[in-house]
């Protein structure tokens, strides 16, 4: 689960990492009331879960409150990349003297926390490891030695900190890092940038957080962070009923079971010619009501004009999920075309069973390859 | 032979009175596995059809000498059964449990590994050594005995490509489901080197999907390792980037993680790629064919 930046930012101040004073607005109103309440210069930001909002005019500086309303307005509903801006975090604004990147991510090659430390911020960080690899201090952290002094003092000094002021304030945010990243079960957590102020201030300008989603049981007051609105509307469905599922751009919806094998049906439908409308996991489900639930979500996609059902019976019985897909069409009325492609388990049984009950609109195949070609012909 | 399981297994069961744990634990015993013991704290002294019940590894150890361990147990406590089950000397841990925790699984990874202990999953159907050994929920009845040593990040996908094997008269040696999480306790290249260690295996089918940079570690250590022919499958050409599909580790971060570079990368060191599951049975059966010519 992706945060906010000022979601992020809580839970750097949480963990005693310095960030800079500001309160959230969802109105020009509120911006300008923040603005008012904060004093002085202010910085208007667009919190999206997308990056490149500075250069799409989601940042701009305000002198005034009456500023930060003209600017909130203007931020306000503006798309970024995809993403419509419905929450502005108004702060105040900071004098910048140096711009160094912090981050610790998760490594899943190493299978450690790994920390990179560069004077050179406030820039794309896969370009500075790319142009100059060598001002980039990267260290591993062995989780079951956690983070000890010396981690945060090879940072500074490969990184080339030399302000001692300077070194023991980012050691001591590298400590507090690390401790949010355990501590909230981050899979990012990232600093970009790390300012220093004229005044010799270090702090975080910037968040970027990313939380397990399999670990949010142990932090119910991050899971109350997700921001339900800013999910696909048929995502959100999706997750209220429990079904994996992710929008996509075209016309063919796809059920099936197996996160692998739905991915590779979205593939093969790509390869005769169709484009999937979506990413649908049954998972090891298949009775009636995961499938009519699942069928709702994949209709409320005007989009979708057929439907692809690729059931690899398992330790799922395929008989089952046929009666599970003839009940499902005895409770709702579909109108897209639909093909059923069920193997392995008792799939002669499942077909059968369709064959009989032959809906009109419904079609049976017996190999993936066959009934991919058949919902793009439909 | 085969890998990781075979007729030696000697299998504890942990979580074995719940739900899934006993359904499975009595499917595998059905297949012919030697299931020797299973443990639920609190419930020692009974037992699942036949299976007598243990309230700690320690004690399944003592009285039941298992060498491999399945863990069933519930997301939340499934880091404690692995390290209860190492702790206890059990050489090979095979977690099924899916929505462990990413750092509880960081640390998990990090005490077994020194400890040479073979850790298989989380979020994983397991491991199928048709013939003897099944462990996990692997539908052994798709499989067969046979040369193709197969393994993959995905379950339903891998039991699709075995079965479009065995409709082509081909077998398996062993079927290894490493899992789709971000942290996993066996690489692709942790069972390619068993594989190519393995007598039985001939050929090794790698089914791989979008996320992380395994597929490409194993690409090289094919091109260095390998002498064994391998033949790969991967998943999500089509997924977008940021979205994560259906598993916790598919997910394409930026540039990386693609199934396009993945595949690039597989070619690069001799490995052919099939573009779906039906077309990598056939390259696999191709390449079977001419080794038995």
């Amino acid at each position: 689960m992706d945060l906010y930046e000022y979601q992020g930012k809580e839970l750097f101040a949480r963990a005693g990492i310095p960030v800079s004073e500001g309160r959230l607005a969802t109105t020009a109103e509120e911006a300008r009331a923040a603005a008012e309440e904060l004093g002085g210069q202010v910085v208007v930001k667009a919190q999206v879960l997308v990056g490149g909002r500075g250069k799409a005019g989601g940042i701009q500086l305000a002198d005034t409150p009456e500023q930060a309303e003209e600017h909130a307005a203007a931020i306000l509903g503006m798309d970024i990349r995809g993403h419509v801006v419905r929450r502005l975090w108004i702060e105040r604004a900071s004098d910048i003297a140096k711009e160094y990147y912090l981050s610790v991510t998760f490594d899943r090659g190493e299978k450690k926390p790994l920390f990179m430390l560069t004077t050179e911020g406030g820039v794309d960080i896969e370009e500075v490891a790319e142009k100059s690899p060598e001002a980039l201090a990267r260290l591993h952290v062995d989780p079951l030695e956690g983070l000890q002094p010396w981690h945060g003092r090879w940072l500074i000094f490969t990184a080339g900190i030399d302000s001692p002021s300077e070194q023991k304030q980012v050691t001591a945010i590298v400590e507090k890092l690390f401790g949010a990243f355990v501590d909230f079960d981050a899979m990012l957590c990232e600093i970009n940038p790390l300012i220093v102020t004229p005044d010799g201030e270090v702090k975080a300008l910037d968040s970027k957080f990313t939380v397990d989603d399999n670990a949010l049981y142990r932090h119910s007051d991050i899971a109350d962070m997700r921001d339900l609105e800013a999910a696909d509307p048929r995502e959100r469905l999706a997750r209220e009923k429990g079904v994996t599922y992710v929008k996509l751009d075209g016309e063919i919806g796809i059920l099936g079971n197996g996160a692998g094998l739905v991915m590779a049906t979205l593939d093969v439908i790509d390869q005769v010619g169709g484009r999937p409308a979506n990413f649908c996991d049954l998972g090891g489900g298949g009775d009636a009501q995961g499938v009519v639930e699942a069928l709702e979500v994949i209709t409320s996609d005007e989009q979708v004009n057929a439907i692809l059902f690729n059931i690899f019976g398992g330790i799922t019985r395929c008989d089952e999920v046929a009666r599970g897909i003839l009940t499902a069409l005895g409770q709702m009325e579909i109108r897209h075309p639909i093909v059923v492609r069920l193997d392995g388990t008792n799939a002669e049984e499942g077909r059968r069973l369709l064959t009989e009950a032959a809906p009109a609109n419904l079609y049976v195949e017996e190999t993936m390859l066959s009934a991919a070609e058949k919902v793009v012909s439909l | 032979m085969a890998i990781i399981v075979d007729r030696d297994t000697r299998l504890v069961v942990q979580g074995i009175t719940g739900r899934e744990g006993s359904f499975h634990a009595t499917r595998n015993l059905h297949y012919g596995t030697n299931v020797v013991s299973g443990v639920t704290p609190g419930k020692g002294g009974e037992s699942v059809e036949g299976i007598p019940v243990f309230d700690t590894v320690r004690a399944a150890m003592k009285e039941t000498a298992p060498n491999v361990a399945m863990v069933f147990v519930p997301a939340r406590f499934a880091a404690d059964a692995i390290y209860e089950a190492v702790d206890a000397g059990i050489g090979t841990v095979i977690c099924i449990t899916e929505g462990i925790p990413a750092h509880d699984m960081l640390r998990v990874y990090n005490y077994v590994r020194p400890r040479g202990v073979t850790l298989v999953g989380p979020n994983c159907p397991g491991v199928l050594s048709p013939g003897k050994a099944n462990v996990g929920i692997i539908p052994a009845e798709i499989f067969s005995e046979g040369p193709v040593g197969l393994v993959s990040r995905s379950g339903t996908l891998t039991y699709q490509i075995g079965h479009e094997l065995t409709q082509l008269g081909i077998g398996q040696s062993t079927i290894v489901g490493i899992g789709g999480d971000p942290v996993v306790g066996s690489s692709f290249i942790d069972v390619l080197a068993r594989f190519e260690a393995d007598a039985e295996t001939e050929i090794v089918v790698m089914v791989g999907e979008i996320g992380g940079a395994e597929e490409e570690k194993a690409a090289e250590f094919i091109g260095a390792e390998m002498s064994k022919p391998v033949v790969a499958y991967i998943a999500g050409f089509t997924a977008p980037p940021g979205k994560t599909m259906g598993h916790a580790g598919a997910i394409i971060s930026g540039s990386a993680g693609t199934a396009q570079t993945k595949k690039e990368a597989l070619e690069a060191h001799g490995v052919r790629v099939g573009t779906n599951p039906t077309e990598v049975a056939r390259l696999a059966a191709e390449v079977v064919g001419s080794r038995a010519g």
